[in-house]
């Protein structure tokens, strides 16, 4: 799988997604520690949209700790190294590094393609 | 505790005083949760003959073990309390994205007690846990301050609100969420209005711990799997329950007339292929929920949006309210969400005045200049919001319940006052459906569908006859209550045939308590003969007249594919005959002692012993 393609006008809200990346990642069963966000803009106009990495590495470009690894495309982030310093989240261009309280490390999507298994109206697709 | 958030929360709004108890292991073992919890508590908490709105009585929030987890559309929390609506034990489940929330926050629920003097709203985020002035928003429609909540707030708050129908104590006001989904019956939200609170707002950050993970994952995924691969999952998460409006109009059970006839001539505007065309936004699922039966909906002629209707609005403010712009039902379910009622009692209510208006018994005089004939939209609106506002004779009234109305109007109003035990019928026309009808005589909140939905079955067992109804129901009322002590949604198991050893593999991986199908029902009687316990203590004369349905069942249908389809005195009593017998009741409907002995209920026989109720 190369990227995620979303299809906004697809999803239900159902937040599948996020329980499995949450159990799939940290094998908790936490949608707050997933690497995807369902905005929801309810009661007007009705629609829900994905947010979620679309590996475009900017976040490495701007890691001052060399944390970001590229492999195949994708980047991940090495919590080792890590500092937490704040400056990819403000850098990443579609907002979509996210934080919880328990890391001390922004949580990415790694194009493991979990959501897509478990996404029921076909919202998110893997593509190569 | 695997399963469970493992904390309760108990806030008194007289005192304003909130506190975090832990939750009892022994509670999570014997009652499971969600409506299990909540008869354990309003019979042990409640004090007997307390009034509904009154501090004394309790509204209890209960999720399950299965509420937030990975298992498909583990999307229920249950408010409960004693119901106002009815006198007896109430409670009504609710979808979209609470349970989770709560759950993440840490909590399996709550307990709200006591009665607040100034409005007040919930707030949690995690361990923080505050009551907050709602003075500014007293008098907001439920949608709409939902929106404000959010707003305020933030987006990752999820919200529960009531609207004015809940703060004016309307018996059937409901408790909003997610823009148009409901807890409706019971009249939740004029219990939530009598403790002066307006909203509740929580986020959570937290995990639920799980027994066995990967067998969560798995149970899961295979449930999934079934799931989107079924014959009819395609349609049913494009129609959701709008898909069965055809199929009453067909079998001639679609509530038309106030119950009068089980057709509408003018059905096909109110079908679902049509609503879908003129007023559908977009499908909406409850949290975690592969089948999205949710309909989101926008009607341009009045410019609103809501989730909905459901069939049941469409049947108890469309056809039974002779209304056939499916448009005129939106509006009128949007009506009902932001002034926090009940649809399917608002329907029923309506239908009620109209015929008495048609037969005279409300006379033109007591209408507050309102013209109340079937089919009249404008003159629906102008009601709904007299009602919600308590504004007026007729308003004041019909804020009562469609029972008290009959009671107060008298002139034999009640053989076509459709309810039973207060609650009224949901919308399914039963004289050619006799397990339904008996589903609603024995349901132990009143008329509601959802406790055991068997009029499929009535249709494959042959409709004149009353032969293996009391079996079928008291089984389905044993399985299908448990979806909601679990924390699920029934729809995977009845639309699309998800066994239900899944949900107990589930239940299992979620909680380790290695209980079987057997053990799993055990619980789920011993909770029903606690909620019938609970009406035998409240209610002075209770017994099988509480469980006669009105006598317009008796009368044949005049029209339709069930044209001259009625049921008899004889047969309703027989078939409670049956039904008693398989829960050893006594001939009254009243649970023997030893029945309830034997279900681990000592206590409550010693109870009602004491009280000389058995």
């Amino acid at each position: 799988m190369k990227t995620l393609a979303l299809h906004h006008e697809k999803c239900t809200g159902c937040s599948l997604c996020q329980v499995i990346c949450g159990l799939a990642h940290f094998q908790e069963n936490n949608p707050k520690k997933a690497a995807l966000r369902i905005e929801r803009k309810f009661p007007e106009p009705g629609t829900f949209e994905i947010h979620v990495c679309n590996q475009c590495g900017r976040c490495q470009e701007v890691c001052p700790s060399e944390a970001i690894a590229e492999r195949g495309g994708v980047y991940r982030i090495d919590p080792e190294k890590c500092d937490f310093c704040g400056i990819c989240l403000e850098e990443c261009p579609l907002k979509v590094l996210f934080t919880h309280k328990d890391f001390s490390y922004p949580i990415k999507c790694d194009l493991c393609g979990e959501c897509v298994s478990v996404c029921a109206p076909g919202a998110i697709e893997g593509r190569e | 505790m695997f399963g469970y958030g493992g904390k309760i929360l108990r806030v008194n709004l007289t005192q304003k005083k909130i506190e975090k108890q832990g939750l009892d292991p022994d509670m999570a073992k014997e009652w499971i949760g969600g409506r299990g919890f909540i008869a354990k508590i309003l019979y042990e908490e409640i004090p007997a003959g307390t009034d509904p709105l009154s501090p004394e009585n309790k509204l209890v929030m209960a999720t399950g073990p299965l509420s937030g987890t990975f298992w498909p559309s583990a999307a229920k929390i249950v408010f409960g309390a004693k119901s106002p609506l009815t006198g007896g034990y109430g409670d009504s489940n609710l979808g979209g994205l609470l349970m989770a929330e709560l759950k993440y926050a840490g909590y399996d629920m709550i307990i709200l007690e006591g009665a607040s003097e100034e409005p007040l709203y919930l707030f949690i985020d995690d361990d923080q846990v505050e009551l907050r002035d709602a003075s500014q928003y007293w008098g907001q429609g439920a949608l709409d301050l939902e929106k404000e909540l959010k707003k305020e707030l933030g987006e990752s708050f999820h919200v529960a609100t009531i609207g004015p129908a809940g703060e004016n104590r309307v018996k059937y006001a409901n408790i909003n969420h997610e823009f148009g989904r409901q807890a409706g019956r019971c009249g939740m939200g004029a219990v939530m209005g009598s403790k002066r609170l307006k909203a509740i707002a929580i986020r959570g950050t937290g995990g639920i711990p799980l027994y066995d993970t990967s067998e969560l994952i798995r149970v899961s995924k295979a449930a999934l799997k079934h799931i989107t691969s079924h014959p009819y999952f395609k349609r049913f998460r494009q129609y959701g329950t709008t898909d069965i409006t055809d199929w009453c109009q067909g079998m001639g059970v679609l509530p038309t007339k106030n119950f009068a006839y089980g057709v509408y001539e003018k059905q096909a505007s109110l079908a679902p292929e049509p609503m879908r065309e003129k007023i559908l936004v977009r499908d909406k699922a409850c949290f975690a929920c592969p089948l999205n039966c949710g309909n989101y909906t926008h009607s341009r002629k009045y410019g609103t949006f809501i989730d909905g209707p459901e069939y049941e609005t469409i049947g108890m403010l469309g056809s039974n309210c002779l209304v056939e712009d499916i448009e005129d039902v939106q509006y009128l379910n949007y009506l009902c969400d932001d002034l926090g009622m009940d649809t399917i009692a608002a329907g029923g209510i309506i239908a009620f005045a109209m015929e008495c208006v048609e037969k005279g018994v409300l006379p033109k005089n007591q209408l507050n200049g309102i013209d109340l004939s079937f089919g009249n939209v404008e003159a629906m609106k102008t009601i709904l919001k007299k009602i919600a506002y308590r504004e007026g004779n007729l308003g004041s009234l019909m804020a009562e319940g469609t029972r008290a109305m009959a009671q107060k109007l008298g002139q034999k109003s009640a053989r076509y006052a459709m309810q039973v035990k207060g609650l009224e019928f949901s919308a399914y026309e039963c004289r050619g459906a006799p397990a339904m009808l008996l589903s609603f005589m024995t349901s132990d909140i009143g008329a509601q569908h959802t406790r055991s939905w068997a009029i499929v079955q009535d249709m494959e067992m042959g409709r004149g006859n009353i032969e293996g109804r009391a079996r079928l129901v008291k089984e389905l009322q044993t399985l299908r209550p448990l979806m909601e002590m679990f924390g699920v949604c029934r729809f995977p198991w009845l639309e699309v045939k998800l066994d239900f050893g899944e949900y107990v593999k589930a239940f299992n991986a979620v909680t380790g308590f290695g209980y079987d199908k057997e053990k799993l029902f055990q619980i789920s009687e011993k909770v029903w003969n606690l909620t019938r316990a609970f009406w035998v203590r409240e209610v002075d004369d209770f017994g099988r007249k509480y469980d006669m349905p009105p006598e317009r069942v008796y009368d044949p249908l005049p029209s339709g594919p069930a044209k001259g389809m009625h049921l008899t005195e004889e047969k309703v009593n027989r078939m409670l005959d049956e039904y008693y017998e398989l829960r050893g009741w006594d001939s009254n409907g009243i649970p023997k002692e030893e029945k309830l002995r034997e279900l681990g209920l000592a206590e409550i026989a010693v109870d009602l012993l004491r009280r000389g109720k058995i």
